[in-house]
This record gives structure tokens, sequence and C-alpha cells, in this order.
């Protein structure tokens, strides 16, 4: 079955990301296809290439890029909110540059996209799952 | 339909919110702080019906890190992750109470 999931919450903040990590992780193992992870509102930090989080505790980011979530062209399907990504300090290359901002910070197995995304995930999909507080 | 539940009672109105709408085909899992939902304690009679009739459930994980795996109400069904993802293919669409 085709899994779209929605991620509302950052890591290390509220359970949600990790609830849906471990939901998707399973769904895969269990022969699902997840077609796109969509992280909106906080969510968005999920995606931080900066994330350095203690060696002994769960690397949320690094635990998302594990899961090699992309379409059939090889583009991620973890795909970051734009106007929510941009108000929180989240950019990948090109709106840094679009922007004059020096550096980026969005993690590779990451892109970031519209509202668009969301809606057509839930069209697309078999199921749309939402995790948040 | 999959109902979740992330809250606990004592905290939200969620649970009596989903309890007061849900169709008699649709099942209650209880995840993250909503497990303790699925304790005995002096709110469990808002789901004891449904609990009696097989439809609420528990992810496992979130009962054991709250360690109230022996004081669960009647009839509360555990599920791992897997199950998780079985109940949302059973179920067609998923609502989350968050």
């Amino acid at each position: 079955m085709k899994f779209a999931i929605q991620v509302n919450e950052g890591p290390y903040q509220h359970q949600a990301s990790d609830t849906a990590f471990q939901f998707a992780k399973a769904a895969i193992e269990n022969g699902h296809e997840i077609m796109r992870v969509f992280f909106y509102h906080d969510g968005v930090n999920n995606a931080s290439s900066f994330t350095l989080p203690p060696q002994d505790d769960r690397h949320v980011v690094n635990n998302w890029a594990s899961l090699d979530i992309k379409d059939a062209d090889g583009n991620p399907e973890l795909v970051v909110c734009v106007a929510a990504a941009l108000r929180r300090g989240m950019l990948d290359e090109s709106e840094a540059t679009k922007n004059s901002i020096e550096g980026n910070n969005l993690h590779p197995a990451f892109r970031i996209s519209g509202l668009g995304q969301l809606i057509e995930a839930g069209i697309q999909s078999d199921r749309l799952v939402v995790f948040g507080d | 339909m999959l109902h979740t539940v992330n809250k606990s009672s004592f905290e939200r109105n969620s649970l009596q919110s989903c309890v007061n709408i849900i169709d008699d085909t649709s099942v209650i899992l209880f995840i993250e702080d909503g497990v303790i939902n699925a304790a005995n304690n002096s709110k469990s009679s808002m789901i004891a019906d449904l609990a009696a009739q097989g439809r609420v459930f528990a992810l496992q994980g979130d009962v054991e890190a709250r360690g109230i795996s022996s004081k669960l109400a009647d009839n509360i069904k555990l599920v791992d992750y897997a199950g998780f993802v079985d109940l949302v293919v059973e179920h067609g669409t998923a609502v989350s109470w968050v």
C-alpha cells in the first residue's frame, strides 16, 4: 500500500517525529511504500543538517535520511514546506543564494517545496497519516 | 476509520471528543501520552464499552515507556509499530486527534 506521512513537530521537542519515523520504518519493513513525507510547521526542523545530538542519543535527521525515500527519478520525497522553512531559518543552497544569505542547512536527503506537495500526496497515496502535538 | 489519540484525558479533551463522534465500525489507537488512557483510572469508563467490543488499541512501546503495562484497563489490545501500520491499512482513513 502507498502511504504519505505529515509531520508537524520538530525533533527532540515532542515525540511526534519519533513516532512518525518508527511508523514509516515499520511500513517499509512490511512491504509498503512511503511515497512522501511532508514536514510542516515546526516539523521543518527535522531537516536541519546542523543537527548534532550527543553520540548516545538517536539522530532524528539521519534516521529520516536513512529511510532513503525518493521518487522514481531519485529526487528526495522528504519534502519541507517552503514558507514554514524560510521563516524558521531552514534554507537550501538555492534559497540562500536567492536571499543573499551565507550558508545553508537543508540536509541533502530532503527538498524544499510548496503546500501543493501535501495535497498531491493526499490524492496519490492510499493513506495519509498525520503526526503532531 | 482509525482514530489515533496522543494526549492523556487528564491533559486534553481529545479522547472525549473522539468517543462522542466515533461510528460503530471505527477503532481507537492510543499513542504517545495517549496511552495513559489505556491505564485503569478514574476516566476508564469512557472507553470501557468500546474496549469490550475489541475496538481499543494501545502502542506497546509507549505503554512500556510509561510503566503502565501492569495497570491496563480491561480489553485493551497492545500493538507494535507494525500493528499500527496494519490498523491504518485495515481501517482506511486515519484521523489524528492532536
